[in-house]
Formats: C-alpha cells, structure tokens, sequence
C-alpha cells in the first residue's frame, strides 16, 4: 500500500473540497478500496474519510419511495423494515452478496462503485487496460470464465460484480450526487454506468470531486419481486449469473415486466428487450424462453464465458416463472 | 482413558486466542518485518534488480536480492526427503517460475516493507517456457520411482490380453487440476538470532525437516538452531518443509542482528508452497459379466518441475484396491516451468481414488449392478500384486455398516429418475484406502515427585489433537488424572519425531509416548513397596527429582510387518447431491462416511479430522483448482474469492462414523493413521452421486455446472 | 509511476479495544487487524487472507461483525473494538467458547477466533430479526435459527480443517440453550 494523507471529513462540504486534492479518494466501508489499496491497484495519496458522514438514514418519500443514504450499511438496507416488505429484491440481493461481516462495513455508495474482480484486475503485472489504460486486456485469449457476454468491448470483458446494483437498476432507482459549491444532481442508475468502449478505465458518470449522498428508489413497480443468484458456492461467492425479475400479470397475462442481470456486463444490464417480449404477452414458459432469447441476443461468448449464455437464459425464464407464480 | 471421547486439552486456549503461532511470538521483542517480491515472469532472466529507490524508502533496513544474498548450501539430493534438503533463495538471477522470490525487502513495519518492494526496478529477459500440460505430455517420461519410495510402474500377469478378453470394458480419461493446501494459517517465520544461534519460530509440520532444512541452507550445525512451533494452523502438506519465507527470515534476522518475522501473503502462496500437480490419468477396467474384474490399468500423467522432481503416487492407491488377475499401473512426468509439486493431503490417493472408484461406477453401470455389489465382488484375499496377507482389512464392513446407516436401499438405480422440488437428486458411493506409514519417533516422559508428568517430543499439532491424544495415552499407562499430565512439543531440544504428515503422526507418537511411559513404569515398579502403590507415591518416594524415560518407534523398513502384510486404513463414502435442474448448480445434500483405522485414540478428534478430511473431497469434487495462464505461466485465480474452498454453506449434514479396532501388526496400541483417510475416495462418491443425479458423466475435474449444463433436460413449465 | 517518498505523518489515536483504551501511533495505512496483533499485541484475531476473502480476523465493531484486515485503524477512533480476548479466557470461557471446545468446533484453532466472534455477532443479527440469503420470506421479522440459517449466516468464516458441522453444533448449542 503507498503512502497516503489521512483525513476524516466533517461534514459533505469538507469532503468534497478535500478532493480538489490531487490523488484524493473517499474511503467508505472500505471493503473494496483498501482490498485494491493493498494491491497497489489504487494509489490515492490522500484518503478522505466519509464513513461517519450523516447520510446512513434510510427515509420515506412522499411519494411513497425510499431514499437511502450513500451510508447506510449494506446490511442495515438489506434489514430495513419498508426495504424487506416494498422492496424485497433489494434484500434478497444484499444478503446474496459478500458475508455478514462485510455487509455490516459496506456502504451504499461503496457498494455502487466497487470495482471488477477480474482477476487480470487485480494482478498489476498483467496487461489490463481498465487498471492500465492501453496496455491490452489479458482476459481475451485468458481465463474469462467470469467475464462479460454483454456490453463489452475487445477493450475490456470485465463483469461489475455488484448484486445490489442490479437490484436497483430493475428498480429504476436514482442516485444522488453533489459536488464543489454544493452542487447536487440526480442520475438516473441506467445512465451512471459507463459501457467500457475504448475507455474501460472510465466506468461512471461521477465527477471528479463528486460524492454519492444517496439513492433513490421510486415507489415500488406492480408485481412480485424476485432475485435469483447463480454462483459456484452455496454462498460468499460472486454471481456467474444473476437475474433481477419484477413481474405483474393479470388473468395470466402480463402486465408489467421488469428484467436485469448481474454478473454477465460490465454494468448492472436491464434488458428491455426481454421485458419488450414479455408484455401483454402469455405468462408462459414460452413467453419466458422468448424473452431469455430476446435478452441474449446480442451476447458474445469468449470461449470459457459461453455457458453464460445459456445459462442466463434458464435463470431468467425460471425466475420469471416462479415470480409470475403468484403474480 | 484411551479411546475415550474427550476434549482437546488445548482447546480453552486455542477459543480464546492464547494459543500462539509462528508469527504471534513476542518474547524476543519487536521484530522488523520482511516482505517477499516475487518474479513476474515465468521463465528468464533478471537483467536488471535496481533497489535503491527501496532502500531509501521509509523505514527500510535491507534489501536483500540475489546480488547481496548470502552465500547457501544447494539441495543434497542423497537425503531422501525433499524437505530436509536445503532450499536455498535469492541465489541467482534465473527465474524458474512465477512468483519466485526475486528479493525481500525489511523495514520497520509491514506496510513500509511492503510498499518498498513495489519500488525495486526490475528488467527481465523473459525466455518461452512452457506451461500448458494439455499440450505437453507427449514430453513426459517415467520417473525412477514415486512419492513414498514406490514403484513408477508395477505389472502383474498380461494386463493387454485380460483386458481385450473381457466381457465389459471401462476405458476412460479423468483429469484433475493444480489445487493447494492452503491451510488457514499462512506460511511464516519469525527469527531471532541470539548470538551466532538462531530460534525459529516457525509454522512446521515436522520440526526435524525444519531444523535441517535450514541448517543445510544457511551451512550451520543444526544443533544452533531452535525450531518453536507449539501450535500450527494448519499444513494439509504444505509445512511438511519450510519454505523462502523461513530461509529468509533466518538470513536476514543474521545479517541484521535483530528479529525479523516474514509471512507470506495468501496470493504468493499460490506460487511458494503447497502444489498438487495437475493429472490426466487413464483407467482401464476389464470385467466379466459377473462383474469380477480380469483387468485393471491404472496409467498417470502429471507435470513437474524440471528442477525438482516430484512424482505423486497417484496410481499406487490402486494396486491394493481390487482384486484382479491382469494389471499394470504407471506414472509418467510432464516437465512444466511451474514451481515444484509438494505433497497436499492424501497425495496420490486423492486424485488417484477419484479416477479410478469413478470407473468402478462406471462399470457398474454397464453391469447394471449395485456399486457396493461390484466391489464386493472384487475384494480381495490378499495384496494383488505382492500376494502378502492384508492386516485388518474392513473395506467391506466399511461398505456395508455405511449402505445400512445412509439409507442406501433409497438410492435411485436409473441415473436422473429421482427429483425433489428443483432438484435432481442423485446418490454416490465410493471406496477408501490408504496405505498406513510409520517412521521413526521418539519421545520422553518424566514423572515428577509432585504427582504430574510431562511428556516431550518435537512433534507438532497441527490439528490433529497431539496435545489431547498424548495426554490420554500418557495418563493412561502412568495412572493419573489427565489434567496431571503436561505435554510439550514443538520444540526442536525435545526428542525427534517424524512430526505430522502422512497420517502418521499420531501412531508414532502415541507408541514412543506408550513405550516411554511402559519403560518408565518398568523402572519405577523395581522400587515399588508392593504391587498396588502408585507410580506417583514410589516417585516421590525415591525420585525426588523426577524420573524420565524414552520411548521409539523405528522406521517402516526396519519393522518386519511391513514385509509380511499390507497396512492400511479403510473407508466408505456415501453422498446425496442436489443439481438444480435449471442452472445446475450442484449442492450436497447429506454425507456419510464410515472408517476403520484400527483403534480410535480419541474418537472426537478422530471423526474431526475425518469429517475435514471428506470435506476436502468435497471440495476436490465440486470447486478446488488453481488455473494457470498458460502465457505466462502464473496461477490467475490467486486468491480465496477466486480459488473456492467450501464454506459453511457448502457443508450440510456430514458425519463420519468410526468403527473401532485394533491392529496388532500396526503397533503395540493398535493405531493407523486418519489424517488423510477422510480425503481417500471422498470426491469419487460426490461425483457418482452427480452422475446418479443427472446422467451426466464429469470426467473432468471439479464438476462446475457449465459440464452438467448441457446435459440437462430442456426448461419445462 | 509516481513515487510518494514521504515519511507519512503518523496518527496518534485512542483505541478501545475490550473495554481497555490505549493510545497508539500509527501509520495511517495500519489496518485496524494490524494495530491489533503488530502493535496492541492482541494476536488472538487472525490473519488468514488481509482482503476480507477468508473471516479469520473477524472482531466485534460496536456491537457489529467486521473483517479486521479491510478497514484501517485510523478510521475507529472512539469505536468499541471486542476481539476474542475480550469475550473469555481459559479460565473463565464465553458460552461460545466453551460449546466450541465441547463439540470440537475447531482443529488447527487458525480460524476459531473468527468463527467464535462472528457467531456472537450473528446471534445479535438474528436476535434483531436481520434476514438471511436463506429466509424464505425477507420480509417476516422472526427468524428461525435453524441449521441452515447458521451455516448460510456463518458463510464468511472459512475454516479449512472443515469442523463446520461441529461448529454449527456448538452455535445451536448455545442459542437453544439461551432460549430455554
Ligand atoms: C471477499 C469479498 C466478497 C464479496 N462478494 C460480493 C458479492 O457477492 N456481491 C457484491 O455485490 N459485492 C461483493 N463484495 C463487494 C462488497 O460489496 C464491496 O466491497 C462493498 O460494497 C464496497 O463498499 P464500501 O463502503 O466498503 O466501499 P469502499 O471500499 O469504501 O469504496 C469503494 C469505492 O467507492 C468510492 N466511494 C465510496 N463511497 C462513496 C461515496 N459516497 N461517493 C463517492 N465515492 C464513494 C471509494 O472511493 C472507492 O473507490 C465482496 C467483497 C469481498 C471483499
Ligand atoms: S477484462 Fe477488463 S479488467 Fe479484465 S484484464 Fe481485460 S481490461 Fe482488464
Ligand atoms: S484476514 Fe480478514 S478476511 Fe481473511
Ligand atoms: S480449525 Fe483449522 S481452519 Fe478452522
């Protein structure tokens, strides 16, 4: 680990403008930053503490919608009342990822940004060009069986490991930001990822001094909620495959549909052409195999990855059938 | 007392973390730390080692690279062990594998010593090697002979012309990846020079190969080094041998004149210690209709380093297995630019009993027969290819008392017929066997006037419940309350053992400790007043300072029953796995093992280490290999979020149920070896249950779901 | 590559660790694990993996499980650290401590310090209703403590000699016995 500047911020306002530093970080639950840190993967040469910052409260909306702090522990979400009961898929997914140990340090925000876990990543004496801009991607024509089917580019294949991000993705949450002279932004989680094109080492839209205070999520969608997890372990491991479902129906058709996917893109991956295949159509294992083809469209296997696909494609269509169950 | 389930005596330490391993020695005071930088090539040349931007950085003392190393003893390869050789680092600028230490760095504290090493500039010559076994084994060549001192290749009557007559042929290819031992505890070292002498304290399962090892690396007499090691986390093989992290420890601690500690990370692990090599082994089984086998072949291939060879028995499990009139077994050696292989856990019978007791299943269903039925059949009367009578031989009880407990009459005979919610459920078995080693140990025990005893040795617990299993054997024979008993180990002044490894440690030890306490009684008895007064009363009686005696066991070459008949340990494994019939992830449900080892000394810790032991299998089955880049020659999935060892959730109801015995050809306590016991046969029975489960045949190992995948039937409703 | 060639300035912090404060100086880049075995001389919490992959250095913050190795030490000043040490000694074993010696939840020991800590948070988790991977319904606020609760709950506490069944064993042991 190199050298660093320790700080611990006061409040939002201090923390930001410690970051006009050059080389300067947040440091959250720092589950992932000090994991990279150790590695020498990040360098930040100044560490901006923002672990005791007021945003751990997790509060009703008036319009019926949850703001959550950027925070609150990934363990505190995933136990709060109204999350369990209006929006079950974001425990489900919480609980599915890391330990209990690491959901009580993780935060929300930290959670949003945590970094790939190719192993090339995390190797800095592999050509990676998401840690090394230019220097190659050694996961083509390497061990890629984790990687991307989705969203990826000959520039990088790498998976965002998150669960909760794809939770919230299908869940059309909003993340807050704000940044110097107390400028603060919504962005919808659908634009805050970036896709990796030429540039995998530039994975969101946050600024370079901006902060995550929170997300959004809107009143929950109709229909019943569903994350599944795929992963070689019975738990504490990462998705191979993971598939977020809102599903209404009426009469047994459906009404509404909503579909995301962990572990297979660079990104939390909604796939609006599954829900575009599902709508008013059948709740059927048709309609769902229509949809899981829909959605796989455009995947691209490279080579140990491929089964990815067909997999995906199961774990969707028996999501959607045991979430349109009882629908 | 012996054989009675009682407590670790250890236990209360180790629960509230008192027990003290290598690292956690504060008694000589602050130590520097050291750190190791390894090589980022694979095969070469360095051209360049640059460490001045190191040496200035905060903190640092040294900087150690091949250019100011101290000269070191090479490897004598007349010691017949490998781990007492010595294993001299920093000696050259070759880079012979990945990850090989090109230079330590020690400095005040861990994070200055690590942020250093990143500052040595280093250029490389990278030089092709060649790290890729699929494509190379037609390079491979037969080695002189294997792990344990055995024959690379047996033959017993015309294995080609059994074969080709048989009735139903099995004839198939099995591969296993690279896996490590990866116990808990990582590899370290803390060392302390005092004078021109050294205390080590060092993570070791055997004292003596520690204490060697380094005399003859850094060329001092042994008997100036101290090896500490009182509790160890864990070897699973890998601390069999001291590793670059006590050689440089050691030479660094001289050179500087003060204490320095160096542990290994858990990523350089994957490239310093603790290698299981890959295999690709073929088996041949020829069997009449009936079912008895009229052939048997049992062929391996396995890398190695070109450096240092090593040949893991993995086909000798099988000359023992089953009776058969035609048979040849053999071992062949991939040369690989990969570091060395190294004993893990039940080395040979791991991969070795996967192939071949997933044949027999094989052959079972091409018989159509029941798998217990199969083996039955082709048990044998006597060793198979020595003709030598078997000592205590009780696979069959094993098989049997484990079909009666697990419920085996439940088993579906059709492969993918049983299903239980999402689940194809399916049921496996398979056989365990593994040859019972001794080797030399002595130990002392001495009788005190106050009525306790302390008995010494140099063997180690790593585990297995050496503390506890002395103890008993200790108070037992000298008639005192256990808790009146004291035992030291680890310690290098203490009388020599062959320590723990093999399965042997407990056999060896409990008979030294045995012989010590009956030579001691022998000597006390002399003086009794009469025939009922206790040890403790003619102790204090006539002995004021206490009494001591030795104990020893000799050497399996030197005990005539080693010639006479073949010991061994046996077992059953029963498994239910679930596979998802959607995604095919692959659950185990419930688990069975049953074991005869001879006399359980303490069946608590006996099934502990039974129950870990078939969790290993579980593991080898369903999650464990390293993968290396065949680029660059380095393993890539170097860490525990990427190499998966089961969790928790992983591990269900598992129980192992002990049948108790006693076999007197093994020793005068009747013990054989449980270390590895659990391991043998383990991942078989998971995989067999995975083909009942699915009719999908993995031959390639572990069984991720992308190979059962296919085999599923298509998404219904 | 830039090289940061600055002695860092170093921290003085309080950390309380089992209810005793003591005044450190640290390195900032100290992980909270290593403050506590390089320098408190608290080596009962261990270093299995540093990068949270493996539990053994599973201490109580505030009441709440954490891995040790992945926060800094810096970052808990005024915290309430408890580590093994601070639950039991030999002579006077925590409920944990004692179920585990009894049921052999442990071989080499390396990994029982985490597993012991981390089973004491857990009970708290499950006490305060927190749902599982393995709660059929996130929803409901009671939790029963079965097997499987505790193995999924436990899932962050490796233990390579495998004593997970004699581990779940011990936690059953003592949460059946709180509740009678
Ligand atoms: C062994 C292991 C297994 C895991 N398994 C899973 C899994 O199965 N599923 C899963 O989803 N995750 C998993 N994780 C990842 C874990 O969820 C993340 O490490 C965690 O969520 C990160 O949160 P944090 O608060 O600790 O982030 P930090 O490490 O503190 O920060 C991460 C990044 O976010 C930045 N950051 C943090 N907060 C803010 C903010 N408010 N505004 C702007 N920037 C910010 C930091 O600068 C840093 O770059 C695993 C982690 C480990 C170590
Ligand atoms: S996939 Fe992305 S993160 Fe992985 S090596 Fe390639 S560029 Fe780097
Ligand atoms: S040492 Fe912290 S989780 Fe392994
Ligand atoms: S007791 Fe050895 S790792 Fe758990």
């Amino acid at each position: 680990m190199r050298p660093f500047i320790y700080e611990r911020a006061t409040d939002a306002r201090a923390a930001i403008a410690a970051m006009s530093t050059a080389g300067a970080k947040f440091i959250s639950g720092g589950t992932n930053l000090l994991d990279l840190m150790k590695l020498e993967i990040e360098q930040p040469t100044h560490l901006v503490d923002i672990s005791r910052l007021a945003f751990k409260d997790i509060e009703e909306l008036p319009d019926g919608g949850l703001r959550i702090g950027a925070q609150a522990s990934n363990s505190d979400t995933a136990a709060d009342r109204r999350v369990r009961t209006r929006y079950p898929l974001l425990s489900q997914a919480l609980v599915a990822g890391a330990s209990g140990q690491l959901r009580n340090k993780a935060s929300v925000g930290g959670n949003l940004l945590q970094r790939t876990r190719c192993p090339y990543f995390y190797d800095t004496a592999s050509a990676c060009n998401k840690r090394n801009p230019g220097s190659g991607c050694s996961a083509i024509g390497g061990l890629n069986r984790s990687h991307a089917i989705l969203g990826g580019s000959d520039a990088c294949i790498a998976t965002h490991p998150s669960d909760m991000a794809v939770a919230m993705t299908v869940l059309d949450a909003q993340i807050e930001l704000l940044g110097a002279n107390q400028a603060a932004r919504r962005v919808a989680i659908a634009d805050f990822y970036r896709l990796p094109g030429d540039t995998p080492h530039i994975e969101t839209v946050l600024g370079p001094n901006e902060m995550i205070t929170g997300v959004v999520l809107p009143p929950p969608p109709p229909g019943r909620q569903v994350y599944r997890k795929v992963r070689d372990r019975a738990s504490y491991a990462f998705a191979l495959v993971s598939v977020a479902a809102i599903v209404a129906t009426d009469g047994g058709t459906i009404t509404s549909a909503r579909v995301g996917f962990g572990g297979v893109a660079p990104k939390p991956w909604r796939s609006v052409e599954a829900e575009a295949a599902l709508m008013g159509r059948p709740a059927t294992m048709a309609t769902y195999r229509d949809a899981a083809e829909a959605a796989m469209t455009h995947a691209i296997g490279r080579g140990q990855n491929d089964f990815k696909i067909e997999l995906a494609k199961r774990t969707l269509c028996r999501t959607l059938a045991q979430v349109a169950q009882v629908g | 007392m012996i054989g009675q389930a009682i407590s670790r005596v250890d236990g209360p330490f180790k629960v509230t973390g008192q027990a003290t391993y290598a690292h956690e020695h504060w008694e000589a005071g602050q130590p520097l730390y050291g750190f190791i930088l390894g090589a980022t090539i694979g095969r070469g040349r360095i051209t360049l080692i640059d460490a001045s931007r190191a040496e200035h950085s905060p903190g640092v003392r040294k900087v150690m690279t091949y250019r100011n190393a101290p000269a070191q003893g090479a490897p004598d390869e007349s010691i017949p062990s490998l781990y007492w050789r010595a294993q001299p680092v920093l000696t050259n600028p070759e880079i012979r594998h990945y990850g090989e230490p090109v230079a330590l760095v020690v400095a005040g504290t861990f994070e200055q010593a690590r942020a250093a090493a990143s500052l040595i500039d280093i250029e490389y010559a990278v030089e092709p090697g060649n790290y890729d076994f699929a494509t190379r084994q037609d390079q491979s060549y037969v080695p002189k002979v294997v792990n344990g001192r055995m024959e690379a290749e047996t033959s017993v009557g015309d294995f080609d012309s059994g074969f080709n007559s048989a009735a139903v042929k099995v004839d198939q290819r099995y591969t296993t990846p690279y896996q490590f031992s990866h116990p808990m505890e990582p590899n370290a070292c803390l060392a302390v020079p005092r004078g021109d002498d050294l205390i080590l304290y060092v993570s070791a399962q055997i004292v003596d190969s520690a204490r060697a090892s380094v005399a003859n690396t850094l060329r001092i007499d042994p008997e100036r080094i101290l090896v500490v090691t009182p509790y160890v986390g864990g070897g699973f093989g890998s601390k069999l041998g001291i590793h670059s992290e006590t050689i440089l420890a050691a030479l660094a601690a001289r050179q500087l004149n003060e204490p320095v500690k160096v542990v290994l990370t858990r990523q350089q692990i994957f490239h310093l210690m603790g290698l299981r090599p890959t295999t690709s082994q073929r088996v041949r089984l020829g069997a009449g209709k009936d079912g008895r086998l009229v052939a048997i072949a049992h062929e391996v291939n396995m890398y190695t380093s070109p450096h240092e060879e090593y040949a893991e028995q993995t086909a000798a499990t099988t000359r023992a297995l089953y009776a058969a009139p035609n048979r040849w077994t053999s071992h062949r050696l991939t040369p690989l630019d990969l570091p060395r292989g190294e004993d893990v856990r039940a080395p040979g019978e791991a991969p070795g009993l996967l192939a071949v007791e997933s044949a027999m299943d094989e052959l079972a269903y091409a018989l159509a027969m029941d798998p217990i039925e199969l083996r039955i059949r082709n048990e044998p009367k006597v060793h198979p290819e020595t003709g030598i009578p078997f000592s205590d031989r009780r696979l069959v009880e094993c098989m049997r008392e484990g079909a009666r407990r697990f419920g085996w009459d439940q088993r579906p005979a059709q492969p993918a017929s049983l299903r239980k919610g999402r689940w194809l459920v399916g049921y496996g078995m398979a056989a365990a066997i593994r040859m019972h080693f001794q080797g030399p140990a002595k130990a002392r025990v001495r009788m005190c006037p106050d009525g306790t005893a302390v008995v010494q040795s140099d063997m180690t617990d790593i585990g297995g419940g050496t503390y506890t299993i002395l103890a008993q054997v200790a108070a037992e024979r000298l008639g005192l309350p256990i808790d009146r008993v004291r035992v030291e180990i680890g310690r290098s002044d203490f009388p020599v053992s062959w320590g723990s490894g093999g399965s042997w440690g407990a056999a060896n030890s409990s008979t030294a400790v045995y012989r010590a306490c009956e030579a001691l009684r022998e000597k006390l008895l002399a003086s009794a007043r009469d025939k009922s007064e206790a040890l403790s009363e003619i102790v204090a009686r006539n002995h004021p300072e206490g009494l001591e005696a030795e104990g020893e066991i000799v050497s399996m070459e030197k005990d005539p029953n080693y010639r006479a008949y073949s010991l061994n340990t046996y077992g059953a494994h029963f498994a239910e796995v679930g596979v998802d019939v959607d995604t095919a992830e692959i659950r185990l449900r419930r688990m069975l093992g049953v074991f005869a080892a001879g006399r359980f000394l303490n069946p608590k810790t006996a099934r502990s280490q039974l129950i870990g032991g078939m969790t290993f299998g579980v593991s080898y089955a369903l999650h464990e290999q390293a993968v290396v880049d065949t680029r660059s020659g380095a393993f890539v999935n170097r860490d525990l979020a990427e190499y998966l060892v089961p969790v928790h959730a992983d591990i269900p109801e598992l129980d192992a149920v002990l049948l108790d015995g006693f076999d007197d050809k093994a020793n005068v306590l009747g013990v054989k070896g449980i270390g590895e016991l659990g391991v043998c046969g383990s991942a078989a029975a998971v995989t067999n249950a995975v083909f009942n489960a699915t009719g999908v045949r993995v031959r390639d190992f572990p069984i991720t779901l992308e190979k059962v995948l296919p085999g599923l039937p298509l998404m219904e409703a | 590559m830039q090289l940061v060639d600055v002695d860092i300035a170093k921290h003085t912090i309080e950390l309380k660790v089992n209810g005793r404060p003591s005044n450190l100086v640290l390195d900032p880049r100290t992980s909270l694990l290593d403050a506590l075995r390089e320098h408190l001389h608290l080596t009962g919490t261990k270093k299995g993996c540093d990068h949270g992959q493996c539990g053994a250095c599973t201490v109580l913050l505030n009441g709440r499980r954490i891995n040790s190795c992945l926060t800094l030490a810096v970052m808990h000043e005024g915290d309430e650290i408890v580590t093994v040490e601070g639950l039991g000694s030999p002579q006077a074993l925590h409920p944990l401590q004692a179920a585990f010696v009894e049921r052999d939840g442990f071989q080499c020991g390396y990994c029982t310090s985490g597993q012991i800590c981390s089973a004491v948070g857990m009970l708290a988790e499950v006490k305060a209703g927190w749902p599982s991977h393995v709660t059929a319904d996130v929803a409901s606020q009671q939790i029963e403590l079965t097997a499987e609760e505790i193995r999924e709950r436990m899932s962050g506490n490796i233990c390579r000699c495998a004593a997970y069944p004699n581990i779940v064993a011990a936690i059953r042991d003592v949460a059946e016995g709180a509740r009678r």
